[in-house]
Protein backbone atom coordinates (compact mmCIF):
# COMPACT_ATOMS: atom_id res chain seq x y z
CA UNK A 1 0.00 0.00 0.00
CA UNK A 2 1.12 3.50 -1.12
CA UNK A 3 -1.32 6.42 0.00
CA UNK A 4 -4.40 4.97 -0.31
CA UNK A 5 -4.04 2.68 -2.96
CA UNK A 6 -1.61 -0.87 -3.47
CA UNK A 7 1.51 -0.04 -5.65
CA UNK A 8 -0.17 -1.87 -8.49
CA UNK A 9 -3.10 0.08 -8.55
CA UNK A 10 -1.18 3.19 -8.78
CA UNK A 11 1.01 1.78 -11.66
CA UNK A 12 -1.56 0.85 -13.79
CA UNK A 13 -3.18 4.12 -12.89
CA UNK A 14 0.36 5.61 -13.97
CA UNK A 15 0.44 3.92 -16.94
CA UNK A 16 -3.16 4.80 -18.47
CA UNK A 17 -2.67 8.28 -17.71
CA UNK A 18 0.67 8.82 -19.64
CA UNK A 19 -0.28 6.82 -22.55
CA UNK A 20 -3.77 8.44 -22.51
CA UNK A 21 -2.31 12.05 -22.50
CA UNK A 22 -0.13 11.42 -24.98
CA UNK A 23 -2.39 9.76 -27.19
CA UNK A 24 -5.32 12.57 -26.44
CA UNK A 25 -2.47 15.03 -27.15
CA UNK A 26 -1.88 13.23 -30.41
CA UNK A 27 -5.51 13.86 -31.49
CA UNK A 28 -5.71 17.39 -30.48
CA UNK A 29 -3.51 18.01 -33.17
CA UNK A 30 -5.61 16.30 -35.52
CA UNK A 31 -9.08 18.11 -33.85
CA UNK A 32 -7.18 21.42 -34.01
CA UNK A 33 -6.03 20.89 -37.48
CA UNK A 34 -9.93 19.62 -38.05
CA UNK A 35 -11.53 22.87 -36.34
CA UNK A 36 -9.07 25.24 -37.84
CA UNK A 37 -10.02 24.14 -41.64
CA UNK A 38 -13.55 24.01 -41.02
CA UNK A 39 -13.50 27.34 -39.62
CA UNK A 40 -11.38 28.73 -42.95
CA UNK A 41 -14.11 26.77 -45.33
CA UNK A 42 -11.65 23.93 -45.54
CA UNK A 43 -11.34 20.26 -45.07
CA UNK A 44 -8.50 19.35 -43.06
CA UNK A 45 -6.42 16.57 -42.70
CA UNK A 46 -8.65 13.08 -44.71
CA UNK A 47 -6.14 11.43 -46.63
CA UNK A 48 -4.54 9.38 -43.59
CA UNK A 49 -7.32 6.48 -42.80
CA UNK A 50 -10.89 7.11 -42.70
CA UNK A 51 -11.26 10.60 -42.02
CA UNK A 52 -7.41 11.34 -41.84
CA UNK A 53 -7.44 9.80 -38.46
CA UNK A 54 -4.32 8.29 -38.60
CA UNK A 55 -2.83 11.08 -39.29
CA UNK A 56 -1.50 11.63 -35.68
CA UNK A 57 0.09 8.11 -36.12
CA UNK A 58 1.63 9.53 -39.70
CA UNK A 59 2.83 12.78 -37.46
CA UNK A 60 4.63 10.71 -34.98
CA UNK A 61 6.33 8.11 -37.30
CA UNK A 62 7.38 10.78 -39.03
CA UNK A 63 8.65 13.26 -36.58
CA UNK A 64 10.47 10.00 -34.63
CA UNK A 65 12.32 9.32 -38.12
CA UNK A 66 13.77 12.55 -38.75
CA UNK A 67 16.94 13.36 -38.25
CA UNK A 68 18.25 14.88 -35.23
CA UNK A 69 19.54 18.03 -36.17
CA UNK A 70 21.23 20.36 -33.51
CA UNK A 71 22.79 23.83 -34.26
CA UNK A 72 26.80 23.02 -33.26
CA UNK A 73 27.16 25.34 -30.55
CA UNK A 74 24.51 24.13 -28.53
CA UNK A 75 24.93 23.85 -24.56
CA UNK A 76 24.74 19.81 -24.62
CA UNK A 77 22.84 18.56 -21.30
CA UNK A 78 20.50 21.56 -21.60
CA UNK A 79 19.97 21.05 -24.75
CA UNK A 80 17.97 18.08 -24.24
CA UNK A 81 16.71 19.03 -20.44
CA UNK A 82 14.69 21.36 -21.93
CA UNK A 83 11.97 19.04 -24.32
CA UNK A 84 11.92 16.99 -22.03
CA UNK A 85 10.67 18.57 -19.45
CA UNK A 86 8.35 20.08 -21.59
CA UNK A 87 6.52 16.99 -22.34
CA UNK A 88 7.75 16.00 -18.52
CA UNK A 89 6.18 18.50 -16.36
CA UNK A 90 3.01 19.50 -18.34
CA UNK A 91 2.04 14.86 -17.49
CA UNK A 92 2.88 15.15 -14.10
CA UNK A 93 0.21 17.86 -13.59
CA UNK A 94 -2.16 15.76 -14.52
CA UNK A 95 -1.60 12.83 -11.38
CA UNK A 96 -3.55 15.01 -8.94
CA UNK A 97 -6.42 15.79 -10.81
CA UNK A 98 -9.27 14.07 -9.74
CA UNK A 99 -11.76 12.41 -12.53
CA UNK A 100 -14.26 11.01 -10.02
CA UNK A 101 -14.67 8.29 -7.18
CA UNK A 102 -16.46 5.28 -7.59
CA UNK A 103 -16.99 2.37 -4.66
CA UNK A 104 -16.39 -0.95 -5.69
CA UNK A 105 -17.04 -3.49 -3.71
CA UNK A 106 -16.32 -1.30 -0.52
CA UNK A 107 -12.96 -0.54 -2.40
CA UNK A 108 -12.86 3.33 -2.65
CA UNK A 109 -11.48 4.06 -6.03
CA UNK A 110 -9.94 7.31 -7.05
CA UNK A 111 -9.54 8.60 -10.64
CA UNK A 112 -6.60 9.93 -9.60
CA UNK A 113 -3.04 8.90 -9.58
CA UNK A 114 -2.07 10.62 -6.45
CA UNK A 115 -4.39 11.95 -3.62
CA UNK A 116 -3.05 15.57 -1.86
CA UNK A 117 -4.45 17.96 0.47
CA UNK A 118 -2.49 20.62 -1.32
CA UNK A 119 -3.09 19.24 -4.93
CA UNK A 120 -3.50 22.47 -6.07
CA UNK A 121 -0.55 23.86 -5.08
CA UNK A 122 1.04 20.85 -6.64
CA UNK A 123 -0.30 21.46 -9.97
CA UNK A 124 0.65 25.65 -9.67
CA UNK A 125 4.46 24.29 -8.63
CA UNK A 126 4.40 21.98 -11.37
CA UNK A 127 3.42 23.87 -14.26
CA UNK A 128 5.42 26.10 -13.54
CA UNK A 129 8.40 24.18 -13.89
CA UNK A 130 7.11 23.94 -17.94
CA UNK A 131 8.71 27.98 -17.99
CA UNK A 132 12.40 26.45 -17.57
CA UNK A 133 11.93 23.88 -20.85
CA UNK A 134 10.33 26.48 -22.54
CA UNK A 135 13.49 29.13 -21.57
CA UNK A 136 16.41 26.28 -21.41
CA UNK A 137 15.58 25.39 -24.92
CA UNK A 138 15.85 28.70 -26.35
CA UNK A 139 18.88 29.94 -24.29
CA UNK A 140 20.64 26.51 -24.46
CA UNK A 141 20.59 26.40 -28.45
CA UNK A 142 22.58 29.40 -28.96
CA UNK A 143 20.35 31.05 -31.46
CA UNK A 144 18.89 34.71 -31.67
CA UNK A 145 15.43 33.67 -32.39
CA UNK A 146 15.13 31.11 -30.15
CA UNK A 147 16.90 33.18 -27.32
CA UNK A 148 14.09 35.70 -27.86
CA UNK A 149 11.51 33.65 -27.69
CA UNK A 150 12.53 32.13 -24.62
CA UNK A 151 13.03 35.86 -22.65
CA UNK A 152 9.41 36.29 -24.14
CA UNK A 153 8.20 33.19 -22.38
CA UNK A 154 9.58 33.51 -19.21
CA UNK A 155 8.58 36.61 -18.88
CA UNK A 156 5.13 35.85 -20.01
CA UNK A 157 4.33 32.51 -18.04
CA UNK A 158 5.80 34.18 -14.91
CA UNK A 159 3.35 37.58 -15.20
CA UNK A 160 -0.03 35.26 -16.11
CA UNK A 161 1.32 32.35 -13.41
CA UNK A 162 0.56 35.65 -10.93
CA UNK A 163 -3.19 36.61 -12.49
CA UNK A 164 -3.85 32.63 -12.67
CA UNK A 165 -2.96 32.13 -9.54
CA UNK A 166 -5.02 35.16 -7.83
CA UNK A 167 -8.28 33.99 -9.85
CA UNK A 168 -8.01 30.88 -8.61
CA UNK A 169 -7.80 31.93 -4.75
CA UNK A 170 -11.39 32.82 -5.07
CA UNK A 171 -12.66 29.02 -5.39
CA UNK A 172 -9.87 28.37 -2.58
CA UNK A 173 -11.87 30.55 -0.21
CA UNK A 174 -15.32 28.69 -1.58
CA UNK A 175 -14.09 25.87 -1.03
CA UNK A 176 -12.40 26.44 2.57
CA UNK A 177 -9.80 23.92 1.27
CA UNK A 178 -6.69 22.95 -1.50
CA UNK A 179 -7.79 19.39 -1.87
CA UNK A 180 -9.26 19.13 -5.47
CA UNK A 181 -11.29 16.33 -4.51
CA UNK A 182 -12.75 18.56 -1.78
CA UNK A 183 -13.19 21.58 -4.27
CA UNK A 184 -15.16 19.41 -6.58
CA UNK A 185 -17.21 18.75 -3.33
CA UNK A 186 -18.01 21.70 -2.81
CA UNK A 187 -19.99 22.35 -5.72
CA UNK A 188 -22.55 20.15 -5.10
CA UNK A 189 -25.01 22.53 -5.26
CA UNK A 190 -23.64 25.10 -7.12
CA UNK A 191 -20.52 24.71 -10.05
CA UNK A 192 -18.30 27.86 -8.69
CA UNK A 193 -18.53 29.47 -12.17
CA UNK A 194 -22.01 30.81 -10.74
CA UNK A 195 -20.49 32.42 -7.67
CA UNK A 196 -16.86 32.85 -9.57
CA UNK A 197 -17.85 34.36 -13.01
CA UNK A 198 -15.10 36.93 -13.14
CA UNK A 199 -12.17 34.54 -11.63
CA UNK A 200 -13.62 31.95 -13.82
CA UNK A 201 -12.98 34.83 -17.22
CA UNK A 202 -9.54 35.78 -15.54
CA UNK A 203 -8.25 32.04 -15.52
CA UNK A 204 -9.25 31.28 -18.37
CA UNK A 205 -7.62 34.15 -20.40
CA UNK A 206 -4.78 33.80 -18.52
CA UNK A 207 -4.56 29.75 -19.23
CA UNK A 208 -3.86 30.49 -23.05
CA UNK A 209 -1.16 32.83 -22.12
CA UNK A 210 0.16 29.69 -20.22
CA UNK A 211 -0.58 27.42 -22.81
CA UNK A 212 1.14 30.35 -25.32
CA UNK A 213 -1.48 29.65 -27.38
CA UNK A 214 -2.97 32.14 -29.53
CA UNK A 215 -4.24 35.26 -29.04
CA UNK A 216 -1.15 35.15 -26.47
CA UNK A 217 1.38 32.92 -28.51
CA UNK A 218 3.68 35.61 -28.41
CA UNK A 219 6.99 32.87 -27.44
CA UNK A 220 6.15 31.51 -30.52
CA UNK A 221 4.99 34.08 -32.73
CA UNK A 222 6.04 32.33 -36.32
CA UNK A 223 6.08 36.29 -38.55
CA UNK A 224 8.52 37.28 -36.25
CA UNK A 225 10.26 34.74 -34.48
CA UNK A 226 10.24 32.11 -36.49
CA UNK A 227 8.79 29.56 -33.95
CA UNK A 228 10.77 31.23 -31.51
CA UNK A 229 11.83 28.93 -27.89
CA UNK A 230 12.04 25.59 -30.18
CA UNK A 231 13.19 27.28 -33.68
CA UNK A 232 16.12 25.31 -33.45
CA UNK A 233 14.64 21.71 -32.41
CA UNK A 234 13.57 19.00 -35.03
CA UNK A 235 12.73 15.81 -35.10
CA UNK A 236 10.91 14.15 -32.26
CA UNK A 237 12.67 16.93 -29.52
CA UNK A 238 10.70 19.03 -31.62
CA UNK A 239 8.12 16.60 -31.06
CA UNK A 240 8.07 17.08 -27.01
CA UNK A 241 7.56 20.32 -26.97
CA UNK A 242 4.91 20.14 -29.12
CA UNK A 243 3.44 17.22 -27.26
CA UNK A 244 3.89 19.41 -24.40
CA UNK A 245 2.04 22.55 -25.37
CA UNK A 246 -1.12 20.03 -26.36
CA UNK A 247 -1.14 18.45 -22.95
CA UNK A 248 -0.63 21.62 -21.37
CA UNK A 249 -4.19 22.55 -23.00
CA UNK A 250 -5.79 19.35 -21.52
CA UNK A 251 -4.15 20.25 -17.77
CA UNK A 252 -5.40 23.93 -17.77
CA UNK A 253 -8.78 23.32 -19.18
CA UNK A 254 -9.03 20.05 -16.69
CA UNK A 255 -8.10 22.59 -13.84
CA UNK A 256 -10.74 25.17 -14.87
CA UNK A 257 -13.01 21.59 -15.20
CA UNK A 258 -12.42 21.05 -11.43
CA UNK A 259 -12.32 24.12 -9.80
CA UNK A 260 -14.81 26.01 -11.76
CA UNK A 261 -16.99 23.72 -13.82
CA UNK A 262 -17.97 21.14 -10.61
CA UNK A 263 -15.51 18.40 -12.18
CA UNK A 264 -16.95 14.87 -12.47
CA UNK A 265 -20.16 16.02 -11.22
CA UNK A 266 -23.27 15.68 -13.85
CA UNK A 267 -25.13 19.09 -14.92
CA UNK A 268 -28.00 18.89 -12.77
CA UNK A 269 -27.76 16.32 -9.65
CA UNK A 270 -30.94 14.05 -10.74
CA UNK A 271 -31.63 11.69 -13.20
CA UNK A 272 -30.81 10.97 -15.64
CA UNK A 273 -27.89 13.17 -15.44
CA UNK A 274 -25.96 11.14 -12.95
CA UNK A 275 -26.39 8.12 -14.96
CA UNK A 276 -23.59 8.94 -16.71
CA UNK A 277 -20.43 8.38 -14.91
CA UNK A 278 -18.63 10.74 -13.36
CA UNK A 279 -15.68 10.29 -15.28
CA UNK A 280 -17.06 10.68 -18.66
CA UNK A 281 -19.13 14.11 -17.34
CA UNK A 282 -15.36 15.34 -16.23
CA UNK A 283 -13.96 14.48 -19.57
CA UNK A 284 -17.12 15.88 -21.68
CA UNK A 285 -16.27 19.11 -19.62
CA UNK A 286 -12.62 19.17 -20.76
CA UNK A 287 -13.77 18.78 -24.30
CA UNK A 288 -15.99 21.68 -24.52
CA UNK A 289 -13.31 24.12 -22.92
CA UNK A 290 -10.42 22.77 -25.47
CA UNK A 291 -12.88 22.97 -28.18
CA UNK A 292 -12.96 26.73 -27.05
CA UNK A 293 -9.38 26.95 -26.83
CA UNK A 294 -9.29 26.16 -30.62
CA UNK A 295 -12.21 28.58 -31.52
CA UNK A 296 -10.15 31.55 -29.85
CA UNK A 297 -7.08 30.71 -31.35
CA UNK A 298 -8.51 30.53 -35.27
CA UNK A 299 -10.39 33.75 -34.07
CA UNK A 300 -8.24 36.59 -32.86
CA UNK A 301 -5.12 37.83 -34.26
CA UNK A 302 -1.92 37.96 -31.69
CA UNK A 303 -1.09 40.79 -29.23
CA UNK A 304 1.32 43.31 -29.32
CA UNK A 305 4.21 42.57 -26.49
CA UNK A 306 3.67 45.22 -24.56
CA UNK A 307 -0.17 44.97 -24.98
CA UNK A 308 0.09 41.25 -23.77
CA UNK A 309 1.63 42.38 -20.54
CA UNK A 310 -0.15 45.49 -20.17
CA UNK A 311 -3.21 43.08 -20.13
CA UNK A 312 -1.79 40.64 -17.39
CA UNK A 313 -0.34 42.99 -15.09
CA UNK A 314 -3.23 45.67 -15.38
CA UNK A 315 -6.06 44.18 -15.61
CA UNK A 316 -6.07 40.34 -15.20
CA UNK A 317 -4.41 41.35 -11.69
CA UNK A 318 -6.19 43.92 -10.53
CA UNK A 319 -8.99 42.20 -11.09
CA UNK A 320 -8.39 38.94 -9.80
CA UNK A 321 -6.97 41.01 -6.68
CA UNK A 322 -10.74 42.71 -6.67
CA UNK A 323 -12.36 39.06 -6.94
CA UNK A 324 -10.47 38.40 -4.19
CA UNK A 325 -11.80 41.03 -1.80
CA UNK A 326 -15.10 40.66 -2.61
CA UNK A 327 -15.11 37.13 -2.55
CA UNK A 328 -13.73 37.20 1.07
CA UNK A 329 -15.71 39.95 2.13
CA UNK A 330 -18.72 37.75 1.34
CA UNK A 331 -17.84 34.69 2.90
CA UNK A 332 -16.69 36.62 6.02
CA UNK A 333 -19.82 38.13 6.65
CA UNK A 334 -22.49 35.54 6.08
CA UNK A 335 -20.01 33.12 8.84
CA UNK B 1 -13.99 45.50 -26.40
CA UNK B 2 -16.19 42.88 -25.26
CA UNK B 3 -18.61 43.07 -28.11
CA UNK B 4 -16.09 43.01 -30.73
CA UNK B 5 -14.80 39.49 -29.24
CA UNK B 6 -18.17 38.01 -29.36
CA UNK B 7 -18.82 39.27 -33.13
CA UNK B 8 -15.48 37.62 -34.08
CA UNK B 9 -16.17 34.26 -31.87
CA UNK B 10 -19.87 34.35 -33.70
CA UNK B 11 -18.15 35.15 -37.24
CA UNK B 12 -15.66 31.64 -37.14
CA UNK B 13 -18.55 29.87 -35.58
CA UNK B 14 -21.19 30.50 -38.48
CA UNK B 15 -18.11 29.92 -41.26
CA UNK B 16 -17.90 26.77 -39.08
CA UNK B 17 -21.25 25.61 -40.12
CA UNK B 18 -20.69 26.35 -43.76
CA UNK B 19 -19.94 23.51 -45.81
CA UNK B 20 -16.32 23.69 -47.08
CA UNK B 21 -15.17 24.91 -50.43
CA UNK B 22 -12.25 22.53 -51.19
CA UNK B 23 -12.56 20.81 -54.20
CA UNK B 24 -10.28 17.64 -53.99
CA UNK B 25 -8.49 17.95 -57.29
CA UNK B 26 -7.67 14.80 -58.40
CA UNK B 27 -11.04 13.19 -57.18
CA UNK B 28 -13.32 16.20 -57.82
CA UNK B 29 -12.65 18.56 -60.53
CA UNK B 30 -14.61 21.49 -61.49
CA UNK B 31 -15.67 22.33 -65.30
CA UNK B 32 -13.50 24.57 -67.19
CA UNK B 33 -14.76 27.56 -68.62
CA UNK B 34 -16.46 27.13 -72.30
CA UNK B 35 -13.82 29.07 -73.75
CA UNK B 36 -10.80 27.70 -72.14
CA UNK B 37 -7.65 26.58 -73.91
CA UNK B 38 -6.22 23.25 -73.25
CA UNK B 39 -5.05 20.52 -75.15
CA UNK B 40 -5.89 20.49 -78.71
CA UNK B 41 -8.82 18.39 -79.79
CA UNK B 42 -8.79 17.15 -83.74
CA UNK B 43 -12.41 17.40 -84.44
CA UNK B 44 -14.55 15.17 -86.90
CA UNK B 45 -17.92 15.61 -89.38
CA UNK B 46 -21.08 13.93 -87.87
CA UNK B 47 -20.75 11.21 -90.34
CA UNK B 48 -16.88 10.45 -88.77
CA UNK B 49 -14.54 11.85 -91.37
CA UNK B 50 -11.67 14.23 -89.69
CA UNK B 51 -12.40 17.88 -90.14
CA UNK B 52 -8.59 18.58 -91.19
CA UNK B 53 -7.84 18.52 -94.64
CA UNK B 54 -4.03 19.31 -93.99
CA UNK B 55 -3.69 22.57 -95.28
CA UNK B 56 -0.93 23.56 -92.71
CA UNK B 57 -2.53 26.99 -92.17
CA UNK B 58 -2.12 25.88 -88.16
CA UNK B 59 1.48 25.11 -88.76
CA UNK B 60 1.65 28.88 -90.17
CA UNK B 61 0.01 30.47 -87.51
CA UNK B 62 1.61 29.19 -84.94
CA UNK B 63 4.00 31.71 -83.65
CA UNK B 64 6.43 29.35 -81.86
CA UNK B 65 6.09 26.63 -84.39
CA UNK B 66 4.64 23.71 -82.56
CA UNK B 67 2.49 21.92 -84.66
CA UNK B 68 3.85 19.43 -87.35
CA UNK B 69 1.66 18.36 -90.63
CA UNK B 70 2.32 15.59 -92.91
CA UNK B 71 -0.23 16.15 -95.46
CA UNK B 72 -1.52 13.23 -97.78
CA UNK B 73 -3.60 12.34 -100.60
CA UNK B 74 -7.19 10.99 -99.88
CA UNK B 75 -7.95 7.69 -101.21
CA UNK B 76 -11.38 8.52 -103.01
CA UNK B 77 -12.85 5.05 -102.81
CA UNK B 78 -12.04 5.54 -98.67
CA UNK B 79 -11.25 8.94 -97.73
CA UNK B 80 -10.37 10.28 -94.75
CA UNK B 81 -11.49 13.48 -94.67
CA UNK B 82 -13.80 15.36 -97.17
CA UNK B 83 -11.20 17.03 -99.05
CA UNK B 84 -8.27 16.28 -101.41
CA UNK B 85 -5.71 15.33 -98.55
CA UNK B 86 -6.01 14.77 -95.07
CA UNK B 87 -3.30 15.35 -92.11
CA UNK B 88 -1.58 11.91 -92.10
CA UNK B 89 0.26 13.07 -89.55
CA UNK B 90 -0.54 15.92 -86.75
CA UNK B 91 1.95 16.05 -84.07
CA UNK B 92 2.00 19.14 -81.16
CA UNK B 93 4.47 19.91 -79.11
CA UNK B 94 2.97 20.60 -76.12
CA UNK B 95 5.88 21.71 -74.26
CA UNK B 96 6.70 24.94 -76.71
CA UNK B 97 2.68 25.42 -77.56
CA UNK B 98 1.68 28.36 -75.69
CA UNK B 99 -2.23 28.18 -76.28
CA UNK B 100 -2.90 31.62 -77.77
CA UNK B 101 -5.79 29.69 -80.20
CA UNK B 102 -3.92 31.28 -83.67
CA UNK B 103 -4.14 27.81 -84.91
CA UNK B 104 -8.16 26.90 -84.21
CA UNK B 105 -7.94 30.98 -85.95
CA UNK B 106 -6.35 29.83 -89.06
CA UNK B 107 -8.44 26.73 -89.32
CA UNK B 108 -10.13 26.80 -92.67
CA UNK B 109 -12.81 23.86 -91.33
CA UNK B 110 -12.68 24.18 -87.48
CA UNK B 111 -10.92 21.17 -87.28
CA UNK B 112 -8.59 22.63 -84.43
CA UNK B 113 -9.76 24.35 -81.30
CA UNK B 114 -8.24 24.35 -77.72
CA UNK B 115 -9.88 21.68 -75.59
CA UNK B 116 -10.76 21.51 -71.65
CA UNK B 117 -7.94 19.14 -70.84
CA UNK B 118 -5.27 21.15 -68.71
CA UNK B 119 -3.76 18.71 -67.14
CA UNK B 120 -0.78 17.73 -69.14
CA UNK B 121 2.39 17.02 -67.00
CA UNK B 122 4.08 14.16 -68.23
CA UNK B 123 7.15 12.02 -66.75
CA UNK B 124 8.40 11.94 -70.24
CA UNK B 125 9.67 14.57 -72.51
CA UNK B 126 9.17 12.40 -75.57
CA UNK B 127 4.71 11.82 -74.46
CA UNK B 128 4.40 16.03 -74.60
CA UNK B 129 4.64 15.42 -77.96
CA UNK B 130 0.68 14.33 -78.85
CA UNK B 131 0.15 12.53 -82.26
CA UNK B 132 -3.29 13.01 -83.85
CA UNK B 133 -4.54 9.81 -82.52
CA UNK B 134 -4.28 11.47 -79.38
CA UNK B 135 -5.35 14.74 -80.71
CA UNK B 136 -8.64 13.18 -82.91
CA UNK B 137 -11.93 13.22 -81.57
CA UNK B 138 -12.82 9.65 -81.00
CA UNK B 139 -14.95 7.83 -83.34
CA UNK B 140 -16.13 4.10 -83.46
CA UNK B 141 -14.60 3.48 -86.73
CA UNK B 142 -11.20 5.00 -85.44
CA UNK B 143 -9.12 2.77 -86.33
CA UNK B 144 -10.25 2.38 -89.98
CA UNK B 145 -9.88 6.11 -90.22
CA UNK B 146 -6.35 6.24 -89.31
CA UNK B 147 -3.91 5.65 -91.59
CA UNK B 148 -0.84 3.54 -91.74
CA UNK B 149 1.84 4.81 -88.87
CA UNK B 150 4.30 6.83 -91.45
CA UNK B 151 7.98 6.25 -90.54
CA UNK B 152 9.33 10.09 -91.27
CA UNK B 153 7.90 12.98 -88.97
CA UNK B 154 9.39 15.33 -87.08
CA UNK B 155 7.86 15.87 -83.42
CA UNK B 156 7.28 19.83 -83.55
CA UNK B 157 10.46 21.20 -84.23
CA UNK B 158 10.04 24.02 -86.12
CA UNK B 159 13.63 23.84 -87.53
CA UNK B 160 12.75 20.25 -88.32
CA UNK B 161 9.88 21.39 -90.76
CA UNK B 162 12.45 22.59 -93.59
CA UNK B 163 14.31 19.49 -93.23
CA UNK B 164 12.85 17.18 -95.81
CA UNK B 165 13.50 14.57 -94.58
CA UNK B 166 12.69 14.68 -90.85
CA UNK B 167 13.39 11.70 -89.34
CA UNK B 168 11.73 9.63 -86.60
CA UNK B 169 9.80 11.89 -84.33
CA UNK B 170 11.00 11.59 -80.48
CA UNK B 171 7.42 10.38 -79.43
CA UNK B 172 6.75 7.82 -82.16
CA UNK B 173 10.86 6.56 -81.12
CA UNK B 174 9.64 6.59 -77.96
CA UNK B 175 6.68 4.57 -78.50
CA UNK B 176 8.76 2.20 -80.52
CA UNK B 177 11.01 1.21 -77.99
CA UNK B 178 8.87 0.84 -74.81
CA UNK B 179 6.56 -1.48 -76.57
CA UNK B 180 9.43 -3.92 -77.84
CA UNK B 181 11.80 -3.48 -74.61
CA UNK B 182 8.82 -2.52 -71.73
CA UNK B 183 9.38 1.00 -70.24
CA UNK B 184 11.35 1.78 -67.33
CA UNK B 185 10.43 2.77 -64.05
CA UNK B 186 11.47 6.11 -64.32
CA UNK B 187 13.95 8.57 -66.09
CA UNK B 188 17.60 7.12 -65.50
CA UNK B 189 20.42 9.19 -65.86
CA UNK B 190 21.63 9.54 -69.26
CA UNK B 191 17.81 9.40 -70.77
CA UNK B 192 16.85 12.39 -72.70
CA UNK B 193 16.38 15.26 -70.51
CA UNK B 194 18.51 13.56 -67.76
CA UNK B 195 22.05 14.42 -66.78
CA UNK B 196 24.25 11.62 -67.33
CA UNK B 197 26.28 12.15 -63.77
CA UNK B 198 23.90 13.56 -61.79
CA UNK B 199 25.92 15.78 -58.62
CA UNK B 200 25.45 13.80 -55.06
CA UNK B 201 25.56 16.00 -51.88
CA UNK B 202 27.83 14.37 -49.31
CA UNK B 203 27.92 15.62 -46.20
CA UNK B 204 31.03 17.31 -44.66
CA UNK B 205 32.54 14.93 -42.39
CA UNK B 206 31.73 15.79 -38.81
CA UNK B 207 32.28 14.92 -35.28
CA UNK B 208 29.21 17.76 -34.20
CA UNK B 209 26.74 15.57 -35.79
CA UNK B 210 24.46 14.48 -33.29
Amino acid sequence: MIGQDYWWVLLIKAVVVVLGLTTIAAYLTYAERKVAARIQLRLGPNRVGPFGLLQPAADAVKLLFKENAAPANRDRLLYLVGPSLAGGAAVLAFAVIPMGINNWFNYQFHWDIAHFNVGLLFILGVTSLGVYSLFLGGWSANSKYSLLGGLRSSAQLISYEMAVSFALIGTIILAGSLDLEQIVGAQQQTWFIVLQPLAFVLYFSGAFAETNRAPFDLPEAETELVAGYHTEYGSMRFGLYFLGEYVNMVIVSSIATTLFLGGWLPLFPFHPFDWIPGPLWFLGKVVVLLFFMMWVRWTFPRLRYDRLMNFGWKVLLPLGLLNILITGTVVALRA
Amino acid sequence: MIKELVLGLRFTITQMLRKPLTVQYPEEQKPVFPRHRGRHILHRYDNGLERCIGCELCAAACPVGCIYVLAAENDPKNPVSPGERYAERYEINLMRCIYCGYCAEACPTEAITLGPQYDLAEYRRERTVVTKAELLESWPRFAQARGPASPVGAGADSTARADPDPGISPRVAWDAAETAHGAPEAPQPGDLGVPTHVPTVTEPESRDRR
